[in-house]
């Protein structure tokens, strides 16, 4: 049966290192498959103008065509050149809750993720995405240094 | 750059304001007076009294729709409350759809045009002239009204115009048109044509006169007695740079900064209160005392119901059809989902938020009662309850709020100037929209309509209140009618979509992705 991760990716050089971790484990693996997801931070409970709501559709688009040409796309055809199956998706929403449902849909082993370069007072308060990932994920988690 | 920018132009403009104030008193006034003739027949038409009464026949108008639509959608707004407070939450969105404009950021949006100057100087005008017993009609409006909005939200939703970049447009122009065609009836497109020019003055008028009017009463009442086009002048600078400069920082701080002043607003008033809490039972007397005998006031029980009904419209504007624009935006697959999202809008706007502006002022005392009879003092023109100060407006809400908090006036001074911003923005928008329905998108045609929208703000706070009040509500109850006249023969759409998704919920067709 075939092992799949899923690995988070931020468009950051932690993402890469995600990465390069992941196609580490896909090797010793062996019968393994990789997903790869970046995950656009959003929430339906944000404030927005009537202008901004109107344009939304359009600027969802925009946002999951940009990062799948800047930053998925080119993950998928890097692991495929070192011979790795692997697939991209781009979501919007809390990064920590989108990334654990999409492990849980894609029936995934774990979550491959970088250590954040998130810091300052933010990320006290309100935890990093990484950290509420460890907290809440429903699968292993593994946080690459 | 821009902020320093801003405040060297608004130092410039009170310096030489200062210098000038008796020529700027004389500009007030003429302005005034020119605006007042020219709105006069308007008004007149608008508020005409139904014959052989004093009832104006446009508050019948609205009162009538909101009944027929509560009885013909069986209750709607009762039976669907709580499938609606679980749509705003989420339960039923597709996880797919993530991204998109969620049920709870268009009812924020559409509340954010609403909720405003209606709820603080509207609920005073309301109280000052019909009394307590105003409250009363205002919160039975607010319940009626929770079907007309259900009614047109629905249709705002379904009758969208999808563009091929993505963007959309929406609103009683668009069902009104589409809709009719639809159903092979004639003469939609006049009555789309006549919304949206009605939609225009409303955007002018309440959407924008009003605000700028009652922010400057607001801002004056702080710094000191100053010409109003001054004020208009920075407000009409600020929305210029957002609208027209394409600022869309201060829209967004705006945004997030306007429903963090609504909870601090409500938050104040439920101390006050808590605090008062022995005065709330005598309150509420005066409120159904007052929606039934009028406890003196000027027009009686009549009066207090005009005033009630017509505060409610104006501040949730139920019927109105500027909703229907903003909740069009919503990604949804059930057009009748925003419906019932939109319904939510005049409870909290009317029911939970004016209800507490009245009570705050009723509990105050700011109203002048006589100790014999326990009835309303009337002022000198006899027109209105007599105050402490004679304050008017949002003078009276703040003065009552100060009888509790001391230094609440200063907040909510920076609250009005928000909601007024706010409102503003959210207006030019359903200004925008209607203008480009009629004279086509573009740039140039686009800008137009902005200058123009700047250049009223500048009249609306040099008006006095009372003639900025009266085409305000006319302009915007102008919309009523023909938007009201459109749902009469839409709302078998709506129907027909109520029953099918009525169906399909309780079959289990349709279920919560979140439990």
């Amino acid at each position: 049966m075939t092992t799949r991760l899923v690995v988070g990716l931020d468009g950051h050089a932690s993402g890469e290192r995600a990465l390069d971790f992941a196609v580490t484990q896909a090797r010793l693996i062996g019968d393994c498959d990789l997903v790869v997801a970046y995950v656009i931070e959003w929430s339906p409970f944000s404030f927005h103008s009537a202008e901004e709501n109107a344009q939304r559709h359009k600027r969802r688009e925009e946002e999951i065509s940009t990062v799948m040409s800047r930053v998925i796309d080119p993950a998928v055809k890097k692991l495929e050149k070192l011979g790795i199956k692997a697939t991209g998706v781009v979501r919007h929403g809390d990064v920590a809750d989108t990334l654990n449902a999409i492990a849980k849909q894609q029936k995934a082993a774990q979550i491959i993720v970088a250590r954040s370069s998130e810091g300052g007072f933010s990320s006290r308060i309100f935890g990093s995405s990484t950290f509420n990932l460890v907290k809440g994920a429903d699968l292993p988690v593994t946080v690459v240094q | 750059m821009t902020a320093a920018a801003m405040a060297a132009f608004a130092a410039t403009l009170l310096t030489a304001g200062a210098a000038r104030a008796q020529e700027a008193m004389t500009l007030d006034e003429r302005v005034n007076q020119i605006f007042a003739e020219v709105t006069g027949p308007f008004v007149s038409f608008i508020f005409a009294p139904l014959y052989g009464t004093d009832f104006p026949w446009i508050v019948m108008w609205l009162v009538i729709a909101a009944t027929v639509f509560t009885l013909y959608f069986g209750f709607v707004q009762f039976r669907y409350f709580g499938h609606s407070i679980r749509l705003v939450k989420g339960d039923y969105s597709d996880p797919d759809d993530a991204g998109e404009v969620s049920h709870f950021q268009a009812l924020a949006t559409a509340l954010s045009g609403t909720v405003g100057l209606g709820n603080i100087a509207g609920v005073a005008v309301a109280v000052g002239i019909g009394g307590p017993g105003a409250t009363f009609w205002m919160i039975l409006a607010g319940l009626l009204g929770m079907a007309s909005k259900f009614t047109e939200c629905t249709l705002g939703v379904k009758y969208r115009n999808e563009y091929e970049d993505g963007t959309v447009s929406g609103g009683p122009m668009y069902y009104l048109s589409k809709g009719f065609r639809e159903l092979g009836l004639p003469g939609g497109g006049v009555l789309a044509v006549l919304f949206s020019v009605f939609c225009i003055l409303g955007s002018l008028g309440g959407g924008n006169m009003f605000q700028a009017n009652q922010a400057h009463a607001q801002i004056s009442g702080i710094l000191g007695d100053y010409p109003g086009w001054i004020t208009g002048l920075v407000f009409a600078f600020v929305v210029f740079l957002v609208i027209v400069g394409g600022i869309k920082s201060i829209a967004r701080v705006t945004e997030k900064i306007v429903p963090f002043m609504g909870v601090l607003y409500v938050g104040a008033a439920l101390i006050i209160l808590i605090v008062e809490y022995d005065k709330i039972g005598w309150a509420f007397g005066q409120i159904f005392e007052g929606a039934f005998s009028g406890l003196g006031v000027a027009g009686g029980l009549v009066g207090a119901l005009i005033q009630g009904f017509k505060r409610a419209a104006f501040s949730n504007e139920a019927g109105v059809g500027s909703a229907a624009i903003a909740h069009s935006a919503v990604r949804t697959k059930e057009p009748i989902t925003e419906g019932f999202v939109s319904l939510l809008e005049p409870l909290i706007d009317t029911v939970v938020i004016c209800t507490m502006t009245a009570l705050v002022i009723t509990i105050s005392g700011q109203l002048i009662t006589d100790p014999q009879t326990g009835r309303f003092v009337l002022d000198e023109a006899g027109a209105a309850i007599a105050t402490i100060d004679g304050n008017t407006g949002v003078a009276l809400t703040s003065a009552a709020f100060a009888e509790g908090i001391s230094w609440f006036p200063y907040v909510l001074a920076v609250a009005v100037v928000l909601f007024a911003f706010s409102t503003m923005i959210s207006w030019s928008y359903y200004g925008l929209k209607a203008w480009t329905y009629l004279f086509g998108e573009g740039k140039t045609k686009e800008l137009i309509f902005k200058l123009i929208f700047c250049a009223f703000v500048v009249i609306g706070a040099a008006a006095n209140l009372g003639p900025v009040i009266d085409f305000s509500d006319a302009a915007i109850f102008a919309m009523a009618v023909v938007n009201i006249l459109g749902l009469y023969f839409l709302m078998k759409v709506v129907r027909q979509e109520l029953r099918s998704y009525g169906r399909r919920l309780r079959s289990g067709e349709i279920v919560a992705y979140r439990a």
